[in-house]
């Protein structure tokens, strides 16, 4: 969790907004840097969270977090967390025949991708129980990231169809958040990837664009934050609301700065 | 006294004479553990030939075999990551990467995996260049041949002797504990050190005839066959660390050849619809899926100028975790700008992977050249040539400059336009 990215949110894990879309989104940089702080973010705000990791192992997570001040072993073993690994149950689905319904099933299908296992995946782990002992705040779906799908032989259609039952069922049936990652393909042409990205930001709450500099590598400045509100259903005077910030990604935290600003520069 | 007393147990490796030794003992050295578990703690200790942890982000890493990409790509390639190398047009100089890769693997006594459709892996490996060795290693590297225990390894130190304690670096019959290598090529590497090298390899067109099992699958028959051979090296030789080896861990490297060209199968690069092009990505997956929970690490050639769908390049891209580019002069342009005369290419560094970490080491030099040398491959900084004519006109200093803007400003970020100022 980056504190001053909570800042320019205006949120802190204490009051965290519920029933919301977050789209992040990056373009020839990398955006993981905000999946780890929403992951710690939600964490911390007590809830319980549901994390597909299409792209790194468990471990890199977890190592992560722990300089960002969250255990997801601890938090695995206390039931706050569900941890959904890509990498390795591709290997156990494609060498080994399953039995029931496994979550990565069309890896194995020459048909086109069915996402529906997934998505019975995610409502199970986030399904609310009565154990009595502990009570999370609300659920929680991370999603990194829907591009992946797509490499993975699925259309377009599907995986927004998947966001859309998630959105049903996570962020309006009980009230929780989801969090999903999509890479923008900038020019490369990408017809799937364009649709899933455009879907995807139409229904979203918020949406968190990382770029990386027009102009090339920077040593100082890594990219530039672009803060999109968008107030669905909500008549006010400012409709959509923008900031842009540059950041720099340090060893444990981001710093962000107003464009231009950066201590370097100055 | 007791310096010889324990000097004896460091060496003589029994147990009990050695907690009876450490008793004795009056100097400041800790009981029991460290007199006493000399030779257990070493086999400990012992780490694998030809790996070092990253400072950075505790990675083991592995040399690719050219200590200047190592350098590049952060100290080198972490085990259970893919290094992709996107081909030059005309593979020229992509192979002498690969054929590193290879051969620092053998002279470090890792397990080599190569797989090819387009060569045999045999000849592959008889085409591997010939390291040089500088005197000191070669005196190690022949005491290892030649008589594995020499009587002098076994003296007794008399007054150094806490180096003795020191956990000893199991090396294996032939291999060299150094981390990256330099290499000849303009000579083979010497038969001996092959024949004794432990490679499987994986012929596409002998795997395709030998088989009739064919299982339905969304892959290319390719690609399936090479994912169940890698997994099946992978689980049968302990690669995976879920069967508690009593043997000496190990590396396995994998080459894999000319990925995604038609040869494979894969008609990514022919064909314009995209039914079929998920092929590749979904191999790419499942590979670094493998990889992620065994202790191996990959090359991967592609002729990523075959594909035209520039979609499915950008697809790969993510789907790896370092990417590097070659591009060569040969047929284009630059070959006969002045900027680029005494260079072969330009080598991009598209993708450095962000592993246990929020940030990722990437080098401050973005412009990058390389030389094929008469015996070495170089990897240069891009500088622009000394101007010594005197006659040299404006305009030609010019162009030069112009086109030295043109270079790719760096890891996955490209200049939008000439007069864009970001601060």
């Amino acid at each position: 969790m980056f504190p001053e990215l909570n800042n320019l949110l205006n949120t802190t894990p204490e009051r965290a907004e519920q029933g919301k879309l977050t789209l992040l989104c990056d373009a020839k940089t990398d955006g993981s840097f905000l999946v780890h702080h929403f992951l710690s973010f939600y964490l911390k705000a007590n809830c319980k969270v549901c994390f597909v990791a299409l792209v790194q192992s468990f471990s890199h997570y977890n190592i992560v977090g722990q300089k960002l001040g969250v255990s997801l072993t601890t938090a695995r073993e206390r039931g706050q967390l569900v941890f959904f690994e890509g990498l390795k149950s591709s290997v156990d689905v494609f060498f080994q025949a399953q039995e029931e319904p496994h979550p990565l099933q069309f890896l194995r299908e020459t048909s086109a991708g069915d996402l529906r296992p997934l998505y019975e995946f995610v409502q199970e782990a986030l399904k609310p129980v009565d154990s009595g002992e502990v009570t999370w705040r609300c659920p929680v779906l991370l999603v990194d990231d829907l591009s992946v799908l797509l490499s993975l032989g699925v259309g377009a259609v599907s995986v927004l169809d998947f966001v859309q039952y998630c959105r049903a069922a996570v962020c309006w049936n009980q009230k929780g958040n989801m969090v999903v990652l999509v890479h923008d393909s900038g020019d490369s042409e990408d017809e799937d990837n364009d649709i899933l990205l455009n879907g995807v930001s139409h229904q979203s709450h918020l949406i968190l664009r990382a770029e990386g500099l027009a102009t090339g590598f920077c040593r100082d400045v890594h990219g530039q934050l672009t803060i999109l509100w968008r107030k669905l259903l909500q008549p006010t005077t400012q409709r959509e609301r923008s900031l842009t910030y540059q950041y720099k990604i340090q060893d444990k935290t981001v710093s962000f700065f107003a464009r231009g600003m950066s201590p370097a520069v100055l | 006294m007791a310096a010889l007393a324990s000097c004896g147990t460091g060496a003589g490796s029994t147990g009990s004479v050695a907690s009876t030794a450490s008793k004795n003992v009056t100097s400041f050295q800790r009981k029991g553990t460290r007199a006493g578990g000399t030779v257990s703690g070493g086999s400990r200790l012992m780490s694998i030939a030809g790996t070092r942890p990253s400072v950075r982000n505790g990675q083991l890493l592995v040399s690719t075999g050219l200590p200047a990409l190592d350098q590049l790509l952060g100290g080198g390639l972490a085990v259970g990551t893919v290094l992709l190398i996107e081909e030059d047009k005309y593979n020229i100089y992509s192979p002498s990467l690969f054929k590193y890769f290879l051969a620092e693997g053998i002279l470090s006594g890792h397990t080599l995996l190569v797989a090819s459709a387009k060569e045999d892996p045999a000849d592959i490996l008889q085409e591997l260049p010939e390291p040089l060795l500088d005197e000191n290693c070669k005196k190690e590297f022949d005491e290892n041949t030649c008589n594995h225990k020499t009587p002098e390894s076994n003296m007794e130190m008399k007054i150094a002797w806490r180096y003795q304690l020191l956990p000893k670096m199991e090396t294996g019959p032939v291999s060299s504990s150094r981390f990256g290598h330099y290499y000849d090529i303009s000579k083979r590497m010497p038969q001996e050190l092959i024949q004794t090298s432990k490679w499987h390899g994986f012929f596409l067109p002998e795997e395709l005839s030998s088989s009739i099992k064919v299982e339905p699958c969304s892959l290319t028959h390719g690609y399936q066959k090479l994912l169940q051979f890698i997994q099946r090296i992978i689980y049968e030789e302990g690669f995976d660390g879920s069967n508690p080896q009593k043997k000496q861990k190990n590396i396995l490297r994998i080459g894999i050849q000319n990925l995604g060209s038609p040869l494979w199968g894969d008609d990514v690069c022919c064909a314009e619809n995209r039914d079929n092009s998920h092929s590749l990505t979904k191999f790419l997956y499942v590979l670094r899926g493998l990889l992620r929970t065994s202790l191996s690490a990959c090359i991967i050639t592609m002729p990523s100028h075959l594909i035209q769908n520039k979609a499915v390049i950008a697809r790969v891209t993510n789907l790896s975790d370092t990417v590097v580019g070659l591009e060569s002069f040969i047929g284009s342009e630059k070959e006969t700008n002045a900027l680029y005369k005494d260079y072969h290419g330009l080598i991009h560094i598209r993708k450095i992977p962000r592993l246990n970490n929020l940030t990722c080491d990437t080098s401050d030099v973005k412009d990058l050249a390389f030389k094929l040398k008469r015996k070495l491959f170089t990897i240069e900084r891009l500088h622009l040539p000394p101007d010594l004519s005197d006659t040299v006109s404006r305009s030609s200093k010019h162009d030069l400059a112009e086109s030295a803007k043109l270079l790719d400003p760096g890891c996955g970020v490209m200049a939008g336009g000439k007069r864009h100022l970001d601060f």
